[in-house]
């Protein structure tokens, strides 16, 4: 299957992106992201989200845990850096039940 | 003791048929539950390796996307905003991907690889733009391929936390419910057949000391 990329975000994380060849689809505030998402993980099998949105967006996200396809990546901007961790925190929990990286 | 045994036993007649069929089924039992127990070791240690790929690659894409935006920042600070909208509105490269799948223990997780058509040219005149924003922008374009493949592993690690649970839950429902059960059952009819046979002999005894 032939896909193309996209990113949702702050215009500013998302101009960068596409400058480099990846779809732009700019977000200004946590309901047009939300709006935006659902529209481009239809026809974008690969979507990056600006991290900001990403805690805020959980739930729409979940539903993309099912299948393979769409990957919605939230892709750290700097300004926000919990998602990774909290992440790999989830992800541990619920298929070791201990925290195999942080040790906390 | 005896409330609790016949709460977890089977709703079965004491019969040899039934012995027999419940044999069969706690062999099964206990043979599914071996599998599951060494598909869920096998989906564990993959996970792990996985899980900490996730680690390396998202600290290292954090610190370069971040080092990037930051850079693109300032040059959108030198360039006014409608010059800047302008030069990156017509990317000069597509990036497409060939997104297929590729099985980790019988899960279908993403199989992402970048190919990039065109040229690696940016997409506008060097004079419109300052060498800042050039720069974040080979950035971006060259930290693609590791956000694409922490986009299959974050996506990998996903749906196998999702699986490990699940299995545990059957290999949990094999072994804390389903084998006692009918380990258990399989002790009644055992015992209830005893009992008969022992009760047929008496009986014939009983009969013979009659005559």
């Amino acid at each position: 299957m032939q896909g193309k990329i996209a990113v949702v975000g702050p215009y500013e994380t998302v101009s960068v992106f596409q400058a480099a060849g990846v779809a732009a689809f700019p977000a200004a505030d946590e309901r047009s992201a939300r709006e935006t998402l659902r529209r481009v993980a239809h026809d974008y099998p690969v979507v990056f989200l600006s991290e900001e949105y990403a805690a805020p967006l959980q739930d729409l996200l979940k539903r993309f845990d099912e299948a393979a396809y769409p990957v919605v990546l939230p892709i750290p901007t700097g300004k926000e850096r919990g998602y990774g961790e909290a992440f790999l925190k989830d992800s541990m929990e619920r298929a070791l039940g201990v925290d195999i990286l942080f040790r906390k | 003791m005896g409330a609790r045994r016949t709460m977890a036993r089977l709703n079965v007649n004491p019969t040899r048929m039934e012995l027999k069929k419940l044999k069969a089924r706690l062999t099964t039992a206990v043979r599914g539950h071996k599998l599951l127990k060494d598909k869920s070791d096998e989906m564990v240690r993959r996970f792990t390796v996985l899980l900490r790929e996730d680690k390396r690659l998202r600290d290292e894409v954090e610190d370069d996307l971040a080092a990037a935006l930051k850079q693109f920042a300032l040059a959108g600070a030198l360039t006014p905003p409608y010059v800047q909208a302008a030069a990156f509105c017509m990317p000069a490269t597509a990036v497409r991907a060939d997104c297929g799948t590729e099985s980790i223990m019988g899960i279908d997780a993403p199989k992402i690889t970048l190919n990039e058509s065109a040229s690696s040219a940016l997409p506008y005149a060097f004079s419109e733009i300052t060498s800042e924003a050039d720069g974040s922008v080979r950035m971006v374009a060259a930290l693609l391929p590791k956000l694409l493949r922490l986009a299959e592993v974050e996506k990998a690690v996903r749906l196998l936390s999702y699986e490990i649970e699940r299995n545990k839950r059957r290999v949990n429902a094999l072994e804390y419910v389903m084998i006692p059960q009918l380990e258990e059952t399989i002790k009644y009819i055992r015992n209830k057949l005893d009992e008969n046979e022992r009760a047929a002999i008496v009986r014939l005894m009983k009969v013979d000391s009659l005559q």
